[in-house]
């Protein structure tokens, strides 16, 4: 059933293409429509999933034989949680771009594409398949950013790109020499992963494929994608490229490199959590001095995101269950954010520029906007009550157990991450100064219905979670008891 | 009233009157303050039922809710009061309707400002009550959030700045706390603060160090003191001790009176109530083990925030001073009492009177500091001013107006009979015996503060009346409606104390028998 999710995007793919060019309501009406019931999917599949079942086979029937390769689909509980997230985001991203108005047909085309790629990599169980689905979900985000981007949407549009394949390739490797390693006859996860790799082999191929799909994750340095990426696209591809497409890294780097390569990854966690600390507190430090309001955003990804990438390295049930639940949280909450930089305020004022931003009273102007922007910045500085906090709370609890050094280094992250979005709430709405010259003469158009239920829908959920984290944590913590991760786990115990 | 939810409506009663004021039409201002004083009244009157309901001979936690909440990382919906938390909701619900109605004319987007201060209290509440860290720190980050805005959006000329100095510092005090419980959480495995302050009487968190092997490059007494300077630090700040408290003039002087009112009068509460609630019980070592440079801290906020008051020339900033001179007193009261060793065993008398002071003092400061405030609210409103030096002679044309405010000053300042007195006589009379450096130090601070407080009334209310002043007004009957039942608690707790010591005495004595074991 939850092949449906996939099926049903590549669908309204195919009827947006049918459809006439200039209907331009239909478009956006046959895309809600997919995106919802491809959440409606979505959450059938969450209540039909038994907890404690492990990995629910959907389909695996043979599909190049020669290759032995299948087409597996299967759900547990960590693919459960992020094709949900995807659900959520599809549906609200649409809503936001309720008001593109240039070729709007190819736009929700491209944009049902990348859902149903990314529906597919969390749904894959085949590794083949999983890196078809990945390398499908590449091209709409070059064509969204490339076409209906703004500032530098070229170099934003071919960095993002770039980096992608760069990342794939180094997964293809490491996925083709795995292949052939375990005898050339599966490229099946769960088979792939009873397989004990030479030691000697998983140190290497570990960081290859590990950092190939963290690319996409923010993993620093290799982070410079994200904040030009984010920039640079429209205000739905950029919820999605945070809200989503990070989330395809974090999780591949799970799902293949740390399945894969527990010995690997028990030589290389040390470096990797350094590095995911240095992304935390890097990446907020650059977010509290940014004079873009969409860069600040960006970057404050590279720091969330850092979250997850430590939690993981942490190896302790409780560290890996923060980090997909950071993985949802910070999905949930950047596309919050976007939502108000790019569409709630760029669209109005047509200018970024936090200097510009500080004359124009917007918190008088559009307090809607004000509002949504506080609450989700509230809920990216981790306030207590919002699901940040819980994500973040477990991923310094299992950091504590592992690395009680970078926990404490996690914690200037976090302070920082409060000073900018302060900074940056101050400066986009409620700086109270007066510009002399109006910059605009006419009065902001007011939220529109659309705006303020995507914004409702994201607030309702980060509290949700915020204040009832067990809806999701029993999910994840189901994915984490299947046997295909009692290695990873047990691989970690020093 | 067993198993009646009782602490649970009495949180949300605010959280749902703020929703419902924030709701309404921008336009309706009055029906905005009438609602959000209606439901401030409301969670007053359901703190006096407790109040009704509360056994007061009795040390035990009551009231107690608990349901699982988040099982995976041991966190539970736990809530409940004794004697110590039930004096600080009570403080609460009288504070905040006070300061509503105090705030009666703010006119920009009173619907908002009421909202806020709902929530506030909702805050409060919740903070006072909640026994559980993650449940507790929801609300003690959620008090946060509407003050930043109170203050940012409706503060005087420099309360951007205030806003976020303030935001800032409470908040690096916040996340070094929640770091610190991580790593308590990691080795005690509960958030639960009953069951932490048992792990504090056994042995301490520094024997449960000693159990993790892979934290050995640290020692266990080394890394017992990271953690407690961790959890210290967000307490410290929110009291706040010196040097902790440079936010704390800026943010009480630019603040709406209102506002300046609830956070002095309450929420400067939740730092000292995390000293007892929190601090002493984990960290009995420690504290301990540095009680020398505590002390030493204790009298530095006591006897600096007295001298420093004292050279003010805003009466606001000399109010904002001597807060956290008069929340200095409780600190020494709470680091006496915590003295195990010396002549005459375990010292429970002095301990027992000690910590009954730091909680009258508690509660007593919360009213005469949030009256005071008040009355320079209303001298700025009537002069537009508030200098030490801009008035004088007020005492002729609003007698008053200067009556009022002079019982709120002596009050203050500590004259028996008033309410001040039998808190800070109490401090003084248990902690002298247990460390007797330090509070004869700290009687300079008392001294000093009689001075600035004298010099009030007499620069404000004295000498000759200004041509200028002739006109102002003395209190009307709204206002002195206003400021009279707090006047009148002033007096009573001076003269009644055992008002509320019947039901903080037996919660104090249970502290002092657990900490002597």
């Amino acid at each position: 059933m939850l092949a449906w999710t996939i099926y049903i995007s590549f669908i309204g793919v195919a009827v947006l293409i049918l459809l006439p060019a200039e209907n331009k309501k239909a478009a956006r009406a046959v895309a809600l429509f997919s995106a919802l019931a491809g959440l409606a999917v979505a959450f059938a599949g969450v209540f039909q999933y038994k907890l404690g079942s492990g990995i629910a086979d959907i389909t695996n029937t043979p599909w190049i034989p020669s290759l032995s390769i299948h087409y597996h689909l299967a759900a547990d509980g960590i693919s459960l949680t992020l094709v949900l997230l995807t659900g959520i985001a599809a549906v609200v991203g649409i809503l936001f771009s309720w008001n593109i108005e240039t070729r709007v047909k190819e736009f929700f085309a491209f944009y049902l594409a990348l859902i149903g790629g990314v529906y597919g990599v969390f749904l894959s169980f085949d590794l083949f398949l999983l890196f078809v689905f990945y390398e499908l979900a590449i091209i709409p985000k070059y064509f969204l950013i490339a076409i209906w981007g703004s500032t530098n949407r070229e170099y934003g549009a071919m960095k993002l790109a770039l980096y992608s394949f760069v990342g794939s390739a180094m997964v293809l490797v490491g996925l083709i020499a795995a292949y052939v390693l375990a005898g050339a006859h599966t490229f099946d996860l769960v088979e792939l992963a009873k397989f004990s790799f030479p030691k000697a082999m998983q140190f290497w191929m570990f960081p290859f494929v590990f950092v190939g799909f963290a690319i996409l994750a923010g993993l620093w340095p290799f982070h410079t994608w994200a904040p030009t990426g984010h920039v640079a696209a429209p205000t739905a591809a950029s919820m999605l490229l945070a809200g989503v497409v990070m989330k395809l890294g974090a999780y591949g780097s799970l799902r293949v490199a740390m399945t894969l390569f527990p010995d690997g990854l028990a030589a290389w966690r040390g470096v990797i959590a350094a590095l995911a600390v240095v992304g935390i507190v890097y990446g907020a430090m650059v977010a509290l001095v940014q004079k873009d309001f969409k860069f600040v955003i960006g970057y404050s990804s590279v720091s969330h995101m850092g979250f997850v990438l430590l939690g993981l390295m942490t190896l302790t049930s409780i560290g890996l269950n923060g980090a997909v639940l950071q993985m949802f949280s910070h999905g949930i909450i950047a596309g919050l954010l976007f939502a108000v930089v790019g569409r709630m305020v760029y669209d109005r004022t047509h200018t970024r520029e936090l200097s510009e931003l500080q004359g124009m009273n917007l918190s008088k102007a559009i307090p809607f906007a004000a509002f949504t922007f506080v609450i989700g910045g509230l809920a990216s500085m981790g306030l207590p009550g919002f699901s940040g906090f819980v994500a973040e709370l477990q991923v310094l609890i299992g950091a504590w157990r592992a690395f009680p050094a970078l926990a404490i280094l996690a914690g200037i992250g976090i302070v920082v991450g409060v000073a900018y979005i302060i900074r940056t709430i101050q400066k986009s709405f409620f700086s109270g100064m007066q510009l002399s010259v109006a910059p605009t003469s006419h009065p902001l158009e007011t939220i529109s219905v659309p705006e303020r239920i995507g914004a409702a829908i994201l607030m309702a959920t980060t509290l949700l979670i915020g204040l009832y984290p067990t809806l999701l944590m029993k999910l994840i913590q189901s994915g984490f008891d299947s046997p295909l991760m009692a290695r990873l786990l047990k691989g970690g115990t020093p | 009233m067993n198993g009646f939810p009782f602490i649970t409506i009495l949180t949300l009663v605010p959280i749902f009157g703020a929703i419902v004021v924030a709701g309404l039409d921008s336009q309706k201002k009055s029906l905005a303050r009438l609602l959000a004083l209606g439901f401030s009244f409301v969670s007053l009157l359901l703190a006096i039922v407790l109040w009704r309901n509360f056994d007061a001979g009795s040390s035990a936690l009551q009231f107690v809710e608990r349901h699982e909440w988040i099982p995976s990382i041991g966190v539970q919906y736990f809530v409940g009061v004794d004697g110590l938390g039930f004096l600080m909701v009570l403080l609460s619900a009288i504070i905040v309707p006070f300061a509503l109605l105090v705030s009666w004319k703010i006119d920009d987007k009173p619907h908002i400002y009421f909202a806020l201060m709902l929530f506030l209290q909702a805050g409060l509440f919740g903070a006072f009550t909640a026994l559980n860290f993650f449940h507790w720190f929801i609300f003690w980050e959620m008090g946060l959030v509407p003050a930043y805005f109170l203050i940012k959006l409706w503060g005087g000329p420099e309360r951007v700045r205030a806003a976020t100095q303030f935001f800032i510092y409470t908040l690096l005090g916040s996340v070094t706390m929640l770091i610190a419980f991580v790593a308590i959480f990691l080795v005690a495995d509960t958030f639960d603060f009953i069951k932490l302050g048992e792990v504090g009487r056994n042995g301490g968190i520094t024997a449960l160090f000693a159990t993790k092997p892979h934290w050995q490059a640290v020692s266990a007494s080394t890394l017992g003191l990271i953690i407690f300077f961790g959890v210290f630090l967000g307490f410290a700040v929110k009291v706040p001790l010196i040097p902790f408290h440079t936010w704390l003039p800026n943010a009480y002087t630019e603040a709406p009176t209102g506002v300046s009112m609830v956070l002095t009068g309450v929420m400067s509460k939740m730092g000292v109530y995390g000293f007892i609630r929190i601090l002493m019980p984990l960290f009995p070592d420690q504290m301990r083990s540095l009680l020398t440079p505590l002390l030493w801290l204790a009298v530095a906020t006591i006897v600096f925030s007295a001298f420093a008051a004292f050279a003010q020339r805003d009466l606001k900033r000399m109010i904002a001073y001597s807060s956290i001179n008069h929340l200095g007193y409780c600190l020494l009261g709470i680091f006496a009492a915590l003295k195990l060793t010396g002549p005459g065993a375990q010292w429970p008398i002095e301990k027992a009177a000690a910590l009954n002071g730091v909680l009258l003092q508690m509660f007593n400061h919360g009213l005469s500091a949030s009256a005071l405030f008040c009355f320079i609210g209303f001298i700025e409103q009537r002069g537009g001013v508030r200098g030490l030096n801009d008035f004088g002679g007020l005492r002729k044309v609003a007698p008053v107006f200067c009556g009022l405010m002079g019982i709120s000053l002596f009050a203050s300042l500590g004259l028996p009979g008033l309410n001040g007195f039998i808190g800070e006589f109490l401090i003084f009379k248990g902690a002298f015996p247990l460390a007797s450096w330090a509070t004869s130090l700290s009687v300079i601070g008392l001294l000093v503060t009689a001075v600035f407080l004298l010099t009030i009334l007499q620069r404000v209310f004295s000498g000759p009346l200004e041509a200028k002043w002739a006109g102002f007004s003395d209190l009307n009957l709204t206002e002195r409606l206003i400021v009279l039942p707090v006047v009148a608690l002033i007096f009573v707790l001076g003269v009644y104390p055992q008002f509320i010591l019947q039901f903080i005495n037996p919660t104090v004595v249970k502290m002092v028998t657990q900490f002597a074991s």
